[in-house]
């Protein structure tokens, strides 16, 4: 009787375990899609993007109004959005970016700076033009799950997973196999070096900034079912410079890695731990999930700067 | 071939070139020595577009001031800067590969193998990181790069910097060979007049960014002032 009771309740943990696993695998491929698209801007030109969410969120919007609640098959409505978001990603660098980088002359203080007046202008604009109340957005992959040791597993989590996996395998291809990839590589390590032999950095950097809004609107279109809102991104963004910071900044493979590991932590922390009994660690509530992220970015920071697949800095005296 | 009148440059308010004038000839190997902070370094970044010069600079007759550093590559030169310039991240393949950046051409494979063949030890290390070779092996990257863009002017930058005497020597014995073969002019900065003057048949000594003597390889190194300042004897 007893050795049952025990063993149900060992299931029902294993069970949960599972549960917040998946969930946190989920989330965590979303936020390593952001942290891709932060990567690969900071790879080519050395700055954080803070309005990556922002834009993000702003793309969403944009496949919402094209799906118009059914009117277009959301399939057909992201591939057009992401066309969008590509080429203003591109506008974004070539308008904004690049003058401002112009006049800094080597200093990345300023097009930091016009980052975050980016994400100041795309916060406002959102609302300005499709008003402050939640957005329904459809499932991408359907509502229904799989059943795996008594916990399910969900299509959308599933498919999830799969477009990160296809993402990181359109940008290996990218990288490795083309030239326009090697250029990037080349401007990210050495960009004098590679505009001596003929790239045109301006050209690499506004892909760069293309691929990424296109990324951000793929990740705001696999999490946008929760309700779609201005502040659709703000956490998700969080999440994601917590997963860049882990796997390294300059490292599209840190990216992917830091990203389901805070996912993962951040669903175990804040759910999982708060439901198993007897346990102290309740004061992580629903509420505080977020701080798992930035006790990541602290603790990482002042452990191993680099992150884990990074590569040091070092200064040459 | 390259043709330069008047050039000034430099950073900003800071004029480190002063009205220089000089020419290189198609297939010619031409020198300008220099001390540090003559200008050197200077002029062949005006020259590739990297800063903003004043002047004439013409290359077959099309004026070069003004165009993007990638329009001037296009263009047929190619630019080793100081230092190298190796982009360590990157395999010495891939390194040479993208040296092909600006060719539309299917013989990029073929010419990988050519120099590998020139440079044994690129082949030998293709696959490593470039960051991870000596000095003269990223010396010699470096120019088996700029040649994959089939160059007709080859800017060199103290090729010179930080090498073994023996490494210097060898670098300057494979800029002759290659001139030879490709017939690309090589127009090269130095301080290390000795070699340098051994490969060239023409120089100009640069001096706080004006030219103060010039003449044939042969004139130059029977020069007092040259020998005192550049050949220490």
């Amino acid at each position: 009787m007893m050795v049952t009771a025990l063993l149900a309740e060992e299931v029902s943990a294993l069970t949960n375990f599972l549960q917040y696993t998946f969930l946190g695998l989920q989330k965590g491929a979303v936020y390593a899609t952001i942290a891709l698209a932060l990567v690969i801007i900071f790879r080519v030109s050395g700055i954080l993007n803070f309005a990556q969410g922002e834009m993000a969120t702003f793309s969403t919007f944009i496949t919402w109004a094209i799906w118009g609640d059914g009117r277009v098959p959301i399939w057909a409505a992201l591939a057009l959005s992401l066309v969008v978001s590509f080429a203003l990603g591109a506008s974004i660098e070539r308008l904004v970016i690049r003058p401002v980088s112009k006049k800094a002359a080597g200093n990345p203080l300023p097009i930091v700076i016009a980052t975050i007046g980016l994400y100041l202008a795309f916060s406002a604009l959102a609302p300005a033009i499709w008003g402050t109340d939640a957005k329904r957005f459809p499932t991408l992959f359907g509502e229904g799950s799989l059943s795996l040791a008594g916990a399910s597993i969900s299509y959308q989590t599933l498919g999830t997973l799969a477009v990160l996996a296809v993402v990181v395998g359109l940008l290996f291809v990218l990288f490795q196999k083309t030239k326009i990839g090697l250029a990037m590589r080349g401007v990210a390590s050495n960009a004098e070096s590679a505009s001596l032999v003929g790239v045109s950095v301006g050209s690499v950097l506004m892909l760069g900034w293309a691929l990424s809004s296109a990324m951000g609107c793929m990740a705001g279109a696999l999490t946008a079912n929760v309700g779609l809102n201005g502040a659709l991104m703000i956490a998700p963004l969080i999440y994601a410079f917590a997963a860049a910071t882990l796997g390294g900044f300059d490292s599209p493979a840190g990216a992917v890695v830091g990203g389901l590991i805070v996912g993962l932590v951040a669903e175990y922390s804040a759910d999982y731990l708060a439901e198993v009994p007897f346990t102290t660690i309740t004061f992580i509530g629903e509420q505080l999930r977020i701080f798992p992220a930035f006790l990541l970015i602290l603790v990482v920071l002042l452990v191993r700067p680099q992150g884990l697949f990074g590569k040091p800095q070092v200064t040459r005296v | 071939m390259l043709w330069v009148e008047n050039l000034t440059g430099g950073y900003g308010p800071v004029q480190v070139v002063q009205g220089l004038s000089f020419e290189v000839a198609a297939g010619e190997v031409v020198v300008i020595l220099g001390a540090n902070g003559s200008g050197k370094t200077t002029t062949l970044r005006t020259i590739s577009g990297m800063i903003h010069g004043r002047g004439t600079v013409t290359f077959d007759g099309t004026s070069l001031l003004g165009k993007r550093p990638d329009q001037i590559v296009r263009m047929g030169i190619a630019h080793v800067p100081q230092g190298r310039g190796t982009i360590t991240d990157l395999t010495v393949e891939e390194n040479l590969r993208l040296g092909a950046y600006v060719r539309a051409d299917r013989e990029v494979e073929e010419d990988i193998e050519q120099w590998c063949a020139v440079f044994p030890r690129l082949g030998e290390r293709r696959d490593q990181p470039a960051g991870s070779m000596s000095g003269g092996e990223q010396q010699m990257l470096a120019i088996a790069r700029a040649l994959m863009s089939k160059p007709k002017l080859l800017l060199l930058d103290e090729p010179s910097l930080g090498l073994a005497p023996l490494v210097t020597r060898e670098v300057f014995e494979k800029l002759e060979s290659i001139n030879r073969e490709t017939g690309a002019a090589v127009l090269v900065v130095e301080q290390n007049a000795g070699l340098a003057l051994g490969i060239s048949s023409r120089g100009y000594v640069l001096e706080t960014g004006q030219i103060v003597a010039q003449g044939s390889s042969e004139e130059l190194s029977t020069d007092e002032a040259v020998r005192q300042a550049y050949l220490g004897y």
